[in-house]
């Protein structure tokens, strides 16, 4: 049952990474999108693109959580205990990120929605980027098992975690950008269109371009990783290659919707393959998901209720994205009443 | 690298650090349990009876749940980080037990998060039935959710359905006895009935200060009504169930209820101390005695001859110290005092409802009640704090301490300063911002925002800017 779960929990990893990891990837772009003037247009598109539905999108995140502190405690724990540093920051970035972007939306005053937006548009880096070095931490092997803490600092400043952290980043600001193309001409704004659509190729581009370096990185500090990804995971490593490139050709000739899948396959490609190639590891070389899991009661548990969400949630997200990509959900301007 | 930091015991930090954010936290979650229900009542009369004053009600209270709704999402999130971040040892060992209830209640936050997106923004172009029902869903998931996060307390309270192997690791777990553990039904219906009466004062006080400023319209009325009505049901029920929770407490929870009950050594006819302190060798000083109502009242059965154990008879590292004791008890005088005139001032205005079939329209009313919200919330943390402080030094009771669980993070004390200091940023701007969505709502015929865009100029002549954003559709 143990890998039925790990396999659960990478499943809700992949759903953050495409759905909340693109909501931080807008603030990315709402960070550099200029003056109040020259980045009003931006602005408005990510308010509109993400405000309905990064709540619902963010929960994924409490669902990793609590399916690895359930199913696997230990590691949950280990995690927790040496990476102090990187999730309290994460921790306070969400904070950061949700309460300013909702009272960015009820502000009038440039000056305080300068403010506001400016807390958003940071965190909203900030967040991935510090999941990103925690991911480096565990795939590189520096979290230790069994109650033991690892160290502070070195755990998650090292070569692997800034890789980490700098991909999340970019893959983040990547699907952002590749979402965004669609939301603008959903929103019927070609000039909106064509200002992502350049910024999307651009990203792709940085992407491709910081996995590559990622790989002598790996190959460098993630040894154990880094024969995953070459062996077992090589498949998804080319699928995701396949799907970058791809979103880049399908970009220049203006397929938005073809070029929205190929990202989507790219980005969830990656994380699986980080999964595929930790294998069978939950905390390289020190626990595997075997080791580290819950008793089978807890675990089958843990599955029922997934295959509950499958039957109750799934249906329920596919009508706020209908509803939301119909234009039937959308973010009210503030109306007096008479 | 090891950048020079202050070496502090993170213990208290650690303690310091989970209790103000759950306690900052708690205050929105009523917020979201119950609002909604409200928000719905407003809504259902707005359709039925094509009420103006109802739909607008309802549409205001999504916008400002909206915000609230958000900061407790992610207040949330903080607690979720904070299991592990603060008590690692405390997941290592008991999250296969201790998570079950919170994988359940991750269903219902999906859930409270999607269909509160589709509600609040749905005004514009849904139909008005269906966008009603896609507000129900909301309610059940914060009846569910809280059920489910109030069970996890509860197993700390009354850890079951498990066992320990000699490595002491958890064995044998039995998810439904987990769940359902002996504190489970007792603190989830105490903390729903809860979540409605602070939910219900707290948006009652803020209509009730409009009414003494003068805003005395039918939608503020309406307002009121709504909100008081609920909070005015809620409060004399849940006077009954607290009753309930305590002479069970009695029964299963002794060590605590010597600290609620301020009772050093065990004995019979113990009076009901009203504030007092407890002295270090075991006297108690100060505070009004009521001869024997302690006894009395755990089991009224039995009278004043009941007995009652005392903190002297549980071994002096397994009980709250005397610090604690105090602390306990004095939450309890706050919460069952507030919670009692919060009795009276609901029954005044269900006596006039009764007679006059009317609001109250005395000042003292409205002054009362505009205090009501603030009292509510006191009572409700201090309920929180009797649990809570009630069960150390344990943190999974009679199985493992505060003190194992936590982290060995000397920079616990860092976290705690920058996140209280960014809580009270966060909840002094909320606050400014819901005043301000409510000026801004009662400004009648002023400049409204014509653009949602960040950074955006004051809303000069609407026409001078093209509506960019408007789907094409």
């Amino acid at each position: 049952v143990s890998d039925v779960i790990a396999v659960v929990l990478f499943f809700g990893i992949t759903a953050y990474a495409l759905f909340g990891g693109a909501d931080f990837g807008a603030g990315f772009w709402d960070l550099v999108a200029g003056g109040a003037e020259r980045g009003d247009r931006p602005r408005s598109m990510v308010d509109h693109a993400i405000g309905p539905v990064w709540e619902a999108n963010h929960v994924w995140l409490i669902f990793v959580l609590v399916v690895l502190w359930t199913s696997f405690p230990e590691a949950f724990g280990s995690i927790m205990l040496t990476l102090f540093v990187p999730l309290s920051l994460a921790a306070l970035g969400i904070v950061l990120r949700g309460s300013s972007f909702a009272f960015r939306k009820e502000v009038y005053r440039t000056s305080s929605r300068r403010n506001f937006g400016a807390a958003f548009a940071i965190s909203s880096v900030m967040v991935p980027f510090f999941m990103g070095t925690v991911a480096g931490a565990i795939a590189s092997g520096r979290v230790p098992a069994g109650g033991v803490a690892g160290d502070t600092w070195d755990s998650w400043i090292n070569p692997t975690s800034m890789l980490g952290g700098v991909l999340a980043v970019t893959v983040c600001a990547y699907l952002a950008a590749v979402y965004l193309v669609w939301d603008a001409k959903r929103f019927g704004d070609d000039e909106m269109v064509e200002y992502f659509r350049r910024r999307s190729i651009g990203a792709a581009v940085v992407t491709g371009v910081v996995a590559l370096v990622g790989i002598w990185v790996l190959y460098d500090d993630a040894r154990y990783v880094f024969d995953g990804l070459t062996s077992r995971a090589l498949a998804f490593v080319i699928i995701s290659g396949i799907g970058g490139v791809g979103s880049i050709v399908l970009l220049v000739r203006a397929n938005h919707r073809g070029a929205r899948i190929a990202a989507v396959g790219a980005v969830a490609s990656v994380v699986i393959a980080w999964g595929v190639a930790q294998w069978p590891y939950m905390l390289p070389e020190t626990l595997t998901v075997s080791q580290a899991a819950a008793p089978d009661p807890t675990l089958w548990t843990v599955l029922v209720v997934f295959l509950v969400a499958a039957v109750v949630i799934v249906p329920s997200l596919g009508l706020l994205y209908v509803l939301d990509q119909r234009g039937l959900v959308e973010i009210e301007e503030a109306a007096p009443r008479n | 690298v090891t950048p020079v930091l202050l070496a502090v015991d993170p213990v208290p930090w650690a303690r310091a650090q989970m209790a103000f954010t759950l306690a900052a936290h708690i205050i929105l979650v009523p917020l979201g349990v119950s609002w909604a229900f409200m928000a719905l009542v407003a809504n259902y009369r707005a359709i039925k009876k094509d009420d103006a004053d109802a739909l607008e009600l309802a549409k205001r209270w999504s916008k400002y749940m909206a915000v609230t709704f958000a900061v407790g999402a992610v207040t949330g999130t903080v607690l979720t980080f904070e299991f592990g971040l603060l008590w690692p040892n405390f997941m290592d060992r008991y999250g296969a037990a201790f998570g079950i209830p919170f994988a359940i209640e991750g269903l219902f936050f999906f859930l409270e998060a999607i269909f509160i997106a589709i509600y609040i923004y749905g005004w514009k172009r849904l139909k008005p039935w269906p966008h009603f029902w896609t507000g129900v869903p909301i309610v059940i998931a914060g009846i569910g959710g809280t059920a489910s996060v109030v069970a996890a307390n509860a197993w700390m309270n009354e850890p079951a359905g498990f066992s320990l192997d000699n490595a002491g690791n958890v064995v044998d777990v039995k998810p439904i006895e987990v769940i359902f553990n002996n504190a489970f039904p007792y603190e989830t219906v105490h903390m729903l009935v809860a979540a409605y009466l602070v939910g219900g004062f707290l948006v009652a006080s803020v209509y009730a200060a409009g009414m003494l400023h003068g805003r005395r319209d039918r939608y503020h009325k309406l307002g009121f009504t709504i909100a008081f009505t609920v909070a005015a049901i809620a409060t004399p029920i849940q006077m009954l169930v607290g009753d309930e929770v305590a002479r069970w407490v009695y029964n299963n929870e002794p060590i605590k209820f010597a600290a609620i009950e301020l009772v050093p050594k065990s004995s019979d006819d113990v009076p009901e101390t009203l504030f007092g302190h407890l002295n270090d060798d075991g006297t108690v000083s100060g505070g009004i005695e009521i001869p024997g109502l302690a006894s009395f009242l755990s089991d009224p059965a039995d009278g004043t001859s009941t007995e009652i154990e005392g903190l002297d008879s549980f071994p002096e590292d397994e009980r709250p110290t005397t610090g604690e004791a105090n602390v306990v008890h004095l939450a309890w005088d706050v919460m069952v005092g507030l919670g009692t005139m919060l009795t009276l001032l609901s029954v005044w205005y269900g006596a006039v409802w009764l007679f006059r079939r009317r609001l109250p329209e005395s000042k003292w009313f409205y002054r009362a009640a505009s205090l009501a919200g603030v009292a509510s919330v006191l009572a409700m943390e201090a309920g929180w704090v009797i649990t809570e402080v009630g069960r150390q030094p344990w943190i999974v009771f009679d199985y493992f301490k505060v003190k194992q669980a936590a982290t060995g993070n000397e920079g616990v004390w860092v976290t705690f300063v920058v996140i209280a200091l960014l809580y009270l940023a966060v909840a002094v701007t909320l606050v400014l911002i819901l005043r301000a969505m409510s000026r801004r709502f009662r400004a009648a015929g002023e400049a409204q925002r014509d653009d949602d865009a960040p950074y955006g100029p004051r809303p000069v002549p609407s026409t001078a800017r093209p509506r960019e954003k408007e789907p094409v559709s």
